[in-house]
């Protein structure tokens, strides 16, 4: 049996260290996953793990030798090597040589994102037994739902097809984003994910940025809100959908507050559980008369944007920094 | 009985009107109604179509005066939008639909119910034709105040000016007209602040009398911020209810014209080419509504604007009834509890959510943020 036939090739999740990785896709974030899954296999195995990172596009002769040296590492090592896709001759050289004697002590990663470039030394870090792990992108409606379906079971976490659909639909094609989206989720909800649960934080359209500013706003965190608002409102987000985040965790609150105060179950008010754990801790920054003043200023936030004000963005952000500065710390 | 009888309380506001129905020589080719809501303005705009459709200035027993009164008269076409503004296009329509001649009248009448409903590019469109009309049209455009119409329509238009009608009179109304017992006129009128569509609507529907008992309530019976947030999302929910309720049954009838007219049976799978029609539909439905919940919302801050003009009434000794007597124990405990100024406030932040609802603010949030500041004490 030879080398070529005995390697492994598989999907970005099944990423695993070999003398000769090949991370191959168009996909960063995968790819980015791929190379941190493998580093932190090669550091629970080992305890420890030194990695070192350079460009091919960039690369001189002897460096890929030179890097893989054992001399250098009091540890075992992990070499990436970025922008396979962008190799240079000098490293395209280095790459063909060094898949004649791998080094067995030491990781090689390179990461390609498949174009045409460089194709002579993939053949001959296949040829070599390099392992294979795929990278693909995630644009199409079909695959973004898939990614969200994988993102829960990979949690061994129950989500409903619905909930799949209405994240992919709320948040839309960035798979970072959705990503992060589903991150929140797994945190945040107990049990399984619903649709319900995907309305309440990403509403039909309200994005993922709205709720984190408005979760750093009404904990008090106002320099970590104003970052974010900033950000968001540079990187074109609309402004309605973040004053509506802040407008339904300011409702929540109030809600769960008069749920408290009257002996109600809050859950009978349409709040889900984990809505109702949140404020409650949440509550501990508030007193009823703050938290009215909060509710007046992003409505008048609301209607500076609807076309009250010259400056929404200014209206934004001087309703975060109002809540913020109504939370007690 | 004449097609200007259903106009009441207005003196010799309408003689401009009844002259032109008589006489060419008192015709204008312009007209601007402008009145606050419920003087009568669409119905006075429709009152004169009818006359000018008929042979006798409006007997108001004829075909002709009948179905113009109604909206059914082929020549007096009664325009009202569903969306917040007029969009170009339907003015366009409109535009171009005055420039034909009447089919069987006199007189092509457009009456434009909301002509205050008009963004500046808009009116400009609107403009050119009211500029230069054919020799048969007749514009009729109504509006709350001069104010709320561009100054270059207002300029080519001659105006008249209608006033909220006395209470009896609109009770008077009720009594002969529809037949409603004489107290529950009384009290309709004056609950509807005059306004005759909302008392009529009042008086003739229970459920509508118990929805404004509940929208007082809010007021009367708030103590806290937890009240104030469950209650403006109780009110909220109500209008919504009511805006449904008031749209449901049209919107599935106009579905299923639509699927006729294209030839489709209901609840067959419509052909792809087809669907972008029912998106259409189905988008101006949805916009129909947000503008019928806005219009029920902005109705219930009314209400509650009445109940603190009876606060402030009674803080100040005013020789004057309570428009809603009814609640005269839960109006004198706020009377007691609020300084005057305490009152004149939150009458300012009633004012405050109407604009902002009509700024199309989230409604939900402009009625949290008004109902907190109607708590009855603020430190
Ligand atoms: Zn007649």
């Amino acid at each position: 049996m030879t080398a070529s036939e005995s390697r492994r090739v598989g999907s970005w999740v099944e990423a695993a260290p070999a003398p000769l990785v090949l991370v191959i896709g168009p996909e960063e974030l995968l790819s980015v996953r791929a190379v941190e899954a493998i580093v932190s296999a090669v550091r629970g195995a080992q305890g420890s793990v030194a990695v070192t990172a350079f460009s091919a596009a960039a690369s001189s002769r002897g460096d890929l030798r030179a890097a893989t040296s054992p001399s250098l590492f009091a540890e075992p090592g992990v070499v990436v090597v970025e922008e396979g896709e962008a190799m240079n001759d000098e490293f395209l050289k280095d790459a063909v040589d060094y898949a004649l004697s791998p080094d067995p002590d030491v990781v090689v990663i390179l990461r390609h994102s498949g174009a045409v470039r460089g194709k002579r030394a993939l053949e001959a870090w296949r040829a070599a037994g390099a392992s294979e792990f795929l990278c693909p992108a995630v644009k199409r409606d079909s695959e973004l739902v898939e990614f969200v379906e994988g993102e829960f079971t990979r949690a061994r976490r129950e989500v409903r097809p619905q909930a799949v659909r209405a994240l992919v639909d709320a948040v839309g094609g960035d798979v970072s984003e959705l990503a992060g989206a589903c991150r929140q989720l797994l945190d945040d909800v107990a049990g399984p994910v619903t649709e319900e649960a995907v309305s309440t934080y990403y509403g039909s359209r309200v994005n993922a940025t709205g709720f984190a500013v408005a979760d750093a706003a009404i904990v008090g965190r106002t320099e970590e809100a104003l970052t974010l608002v900033r950000h968001a409102l540079d990187t074109g987000t609309d402004p309605v959908p973040l004053v509506a985040a802040l407008a339904s965790k300011l409702r929540t609150l109030a809600t769960v507050g008069a749920a408290r105060g009257r002996g109600l179950d809050p859950k009978a008010m349409g709040l889900a559980p984990w809505q109702v754990d949140r404020a409650r801790r949440d509550l501990r920054h508030w007193e009823a008369d703050s938290l009215a003043r909060a509710i007046e200023s992003v409505a008048y936030a609301d209607a500076q944007i609807k076309g009250a004000g010259r400056d929404p963005q200014f209206a934004v952000e001087k309703a975060v920094r109002t809540v913020a500065s109504l939370a007690s710390h | 009985m004449s097609v200007w009888d259903q106009v009441v309380g207005q003196g010799d506001a309408l003689e401009p009107l009844i002259a032109a129905a008589r006489s060419e020589d008192a015709m204008t080719h312009a007209w601007l109604i402008t009145g606050p809501p419920g003087s009568g303005r669409s119905i006075a705009a429709r009152a004169f179509g009818a006359a000018l459709q008929c042979r006798e200035a409006g007997c108001g027993t004829c075909h002709a005066c009948r179905t113009a009164v109604a909206g059914g008269h082929p020549d007096v076409r009664l325009v009202s939008t569903e969306k917040v503004t007029f969009s170009v296009e339907e003015v366009r329509q409109l535009v171009s639909h005055a420039q034909s001649a009447p089919s069987e009248g006199r007189w092509r009448v457009i009456v434009v119910e909301d002509a205050d409903r008009m963004t500046e590019r808009t009116s400009n469109v609107l403009l050119k034709a009211i500029e230069e009309p054919p020799p048969r049209t007749v514009w009729v455009l109504c509006a709350p105040s001069l104010h709320d119409v561009a100054t270059t329509i207002r300029s080519r238009c001659r105006t008249l000016t209608l006033r909220i009608p006395d209470p009896e009179v609109v009770a008077w109304l009720l009594i002969e007209r529809d037949g409603v017992e004489p107290g529950l006129a009384r009290e309709c009128a004056l609950a509807a602040q005059s306004h005759i569509g909302v008392a009529q609507r009042l008086a003739s529907d229970p459920a509508a009398r118990e929805r404004r008992e509940k929208v007082l309530a809010l007021a009367t019976g708030m103590r806290g911020v937890g009240d104030a947030v469950l209650g403006a999302g109780d009110l909220t929910a109500l209008a919504d209810e009511d805006a449904k309720a008031a749209t449901e049954a049209r919107n599935a009838a106009e579905l299923v014209e639509l699927y006729v007219s294209l030839g489709v049976e209901a609840g067959e799978r419509l052909p792809p080419a087809l669907r972008a029609q029912v998106r259409q539909l189905e988008e101006d439905q949805k916009r129909r509504a947000t503008r019928a919940k806005r219009d029920v919302l902005d109705r219930a801050l009314l209400d509650l604007l009445s109940l603190y003009r009876d606060v402030a009434v009674l803080q100040m000794g005013a020789p004057v009834g309570l428009v809603n007597e009814r609640h005269r124990e839960g109006i004198a405990d706020l009377a007691a509890r609020l300084s005057l100024e305490g009152t004149l406030d939150r009458m300012d932040a009633i004012g405050v959510a109407r604009e902002r609802l009509a700024g199309n603010v989230s409604p939900l949030l402009a009625i949290e943020a008004m109902a907190l500041a109607l708590r009855p004490v603020i430190p």
